[in-house]
């Protein structure tokens, strides 16, 4: 274990002493986690709205300020006629057409239905789909508070509703931030992971220190612990400012779970990561072959982790790559520990599967780490 | 100098990159505390044959032992008996001189106590204790080819290799690197040695000289300016250096 010690402190000193890396080590956490969680937001704001009165009633009247004073949106001016408002759509000034036809306050009277015409502008996806489903809400709402209104008019109407009452376990505002937040300390953990530390022997290959290395009789798990040691102290240097300082201090999240039982996990999911930027180390000659294999893999880590999209929502094959990737498991466990207080027996699959991947990644990377060539 | 000891030898030893032959086939010993001198155009297969002899590259046949190691089944062990100094400046710039002396005893194995004596001596030796601290990076080439000399033999190897070791190396630099080559072989280290500098090859025991992967020839300085007929260690090396069919690099 000797020539460890002697492997430790000399990477320690030249991290200490790189200018670039102990800035980036400790600044790009708190920068990130502090400006990324306010654009990972699903909510849908200031969705901009053309309504076409036809009926100039007090219950048209009444709808129109219902749906302008919700926060989602915002009243651009209105139309007289469908056109006009199809061009603001033309424009993208609109994302959505109410249309409320002439007669709306006489036929709710006296039928006790009326139908209102919405027209969504799909080309933002998310936008369109939650603009629709808002406003529908927003009608059925008014359309609850007309209800006793009408009552005296329109006696034929049995409207027998059955309201649904959510309560969201775990996030009971939604607070998207809740939900992001641990999710983007896992991209972060996982960045100084799989770079820092592959293109640190890349750049001894580069040099060509690696040759003194090699003819040294050291051991190769020796020299390989000896990369992977520091990188994961500082991985756990970054987690705990992104999660103590961030995540507890700025936006509130309050660990329900065992810290310990976390911080186990993300040892363990450090360990795997690094042991993948050390495989491709041993894989690459240059510091910039590393840099975008490491980039690739990147990618569809962040991407198919579950991070901003749900892995039951992905077709069978998506699923294959998400479940053959580190960073899902650990974004799990970060929500599971974090928001829900799980315990190590709700976990225990996750803990195999990571011991898996750790095993596996470093491993393969010693036996392909060769001191011959 | 002991002739009946032999600290590697070379049977047939080649190494091949696909259809290229860089080492073909060559047969040679070295004797135990002598320097021997690797002599070689660029591209004649120095640095791939000492590489085979570090276990830094897998040979494609032949065989060969070094310290009484071979080197197929037992490169550790000669590791451990072996320094080595490459052609390309390779201790940790961003360490200071101190720092490189302590890693490199450090990995080595030597205990707390010998490192501690063995840095001071070194530091000392080489004139370099104001700038025991100072970062390896900004040291003039001449310190560090030095340093990094002396770095090569800090475990007591009983071989050194040393690849064109004063390349780029003013001439009073180079005088004073030899002085300590010379010092190393009294203490018995075996000095292997490539060089470009025919002035240098005069310095060695023996030498042999490289030509298309081949050793041309291998003898005492002496013996080889009979041989050829040859006034200086130049024309030798120009007489056997011009036989070559491959281009240099």
């Amino acid at each position: 274990m000797r020539p460890l010690k002697f492997l430790l402190i000399k990477e320690f000193k030249q991290i200490f002493r790189n200018k670039t890396l102990l800035p980036m080590i400790f600044v790009m956490p708190l920068v990130q986690l502090l400006i990324m969680p306010l654009a990972a937001d699903y909510e849908v704001k200031n969705i901009n709205i053309s309504i076409i009165d036809n009926d100039h009633s007090t219950f048209s009247h009444r709808l129109s300020s219902k749906i302008a004073a919700s926060k989602y949106f915002r009243l651009i001016e209105n139309e007289q006629s469908f056109k006009g408002a199809y061009q603001k759509i033309e424009s993208n000034e609109a994302d959505l057409i109410l249309e409320i036809p002439y007669r709306f306050e006489e036929n709710i009277y006296r039928t006790g239905s009326q139908q209102v015409f919405i027209a969504v502008n799909a080309i933002n996806g998310t936008k369109a789909s939650l603009g629709g489903s808002y406003l529908s809400s927003i009608i059925r709402d008014f359309n609850g508070s007309i209800q006793p209104e009408i009552k005296f008019s329109a006696p034929s109407s049995p409207l027998k509703r059955i309201e649904l009452s959510a309560i969201n376990w775990f996030n009971p505002y939604l607070n998207y931030k809740v939900f992001m937040v641990p999710a983007i300390l896992v991209i972060l953990v996982t960045m100084v992971g799989a770079y820092m530390c592959g293109l640190n022997i890349v750049k001894e290959k580069e040099v060509g220190t690696i040759e003194q290395i090699n003819v040294s009789p050291i051991k190769k798990h020796h020299y390989i612990l000896g990369k992977l040691i520091p990188f994961l102290v500082i991985g756990l240097i970054v987690f705990s400012i992104g999660f103590f300082i961030i995540s507890w201090g700025v936006y509130g999240i309050v660990p329900q779970g065992s810290l310990l039982l976390l911080y186990a996990y993300l040892a363990l999911f450090l360990i795997a990561i690094l042991g993948f930027g050390l495989l491709i180390s041993t894989y690459s000659e240059t510091q910039q072959q590393a840099m975008s294999v490491s980039f690739f893999f990147m990618m569809v880590f962040i991407l198919m982790s579950g991070l901003f999209t749900s892995i039951d929502a992905m077709p069978a094959w998506a699923k294959v790559i998400a479940y053959a990737n580190p960073v899902t498991y650990f974004i799990e466990v970060m929500r599971m520990v974090v928001l829900k207080g799980s315990t190590f027996q709700h976990i225990t699959q996750h803990v195999l599967i990571m011991l898996g991947f750790a095993t596996l990644f470093n491993v393969w990377a010693i036996l392909n780490y060769r001191k011959t060539a | 100098m002991d002739a009946k000891n032999i600290v590697i030898s070379a049977q047939d030893l080649t190494k091949q990159f696909g259809d290229f032959t860089a080492v073909d086939q060559i047969t040679f010993e070295v004797y135990g505390g002598e320097i021997f001198g690797f002599l070689g155009a660029n591209g004649a297969g120095k640095t791939t044959a000492m590489r085979m002899l570090c276990g830094l590259s897998k040979p494609s046949g032949g065989k060969a032992s070094v310290a009484g190691f071979d080197i197929y089944r037992e490169p550790e062990q000669i590791k451990r008996n072996i320094g080595y100094m490459s052609q390309k400046f390779s201790l940790y710039e961003d360490l200071t001189i101190k720092e490189n002396i302590q890693f490199f005893g450090g990995i080595y194995g030597l205990s707390d106590r010998v490192l501690k004596e063995k840095s001071t001596d070194l530091i000392q030796q080489l004139g370099l204790a104001e700038h025991a601290h100072t970062l390896v990076g900004s040291l003039p080439l001449g310190w560090k080819q030095k340093l990094a000399f002396s770095v090569a033999i800090i475990h007591q190897p009983s071989i050194v290799f040393l690849d064109e070791p004063t390349g780029g190396v003013d001439p009073i630099t180079r005088r004073q690197f030899w002085d300590l080559i010379y010092e190393a072989a009294d203490q018995g280290i075996t000095i292997f040695v490539t060089t470009h500098y025919m002035d240098e090859a005069e310095y060695c025991n023996r030498i042999s000289m490289m030509v298309d992967g081949k050793i041309a020839a291998l003898d005492s300085p002496t013996a080889l300016k009979q041989e050829f007929a040859a006034e200086t260690m130049d024309d030798v090396f120009f007489q056997l250096a011009r036989q070559a069919k491959r281009k240099s690099d």
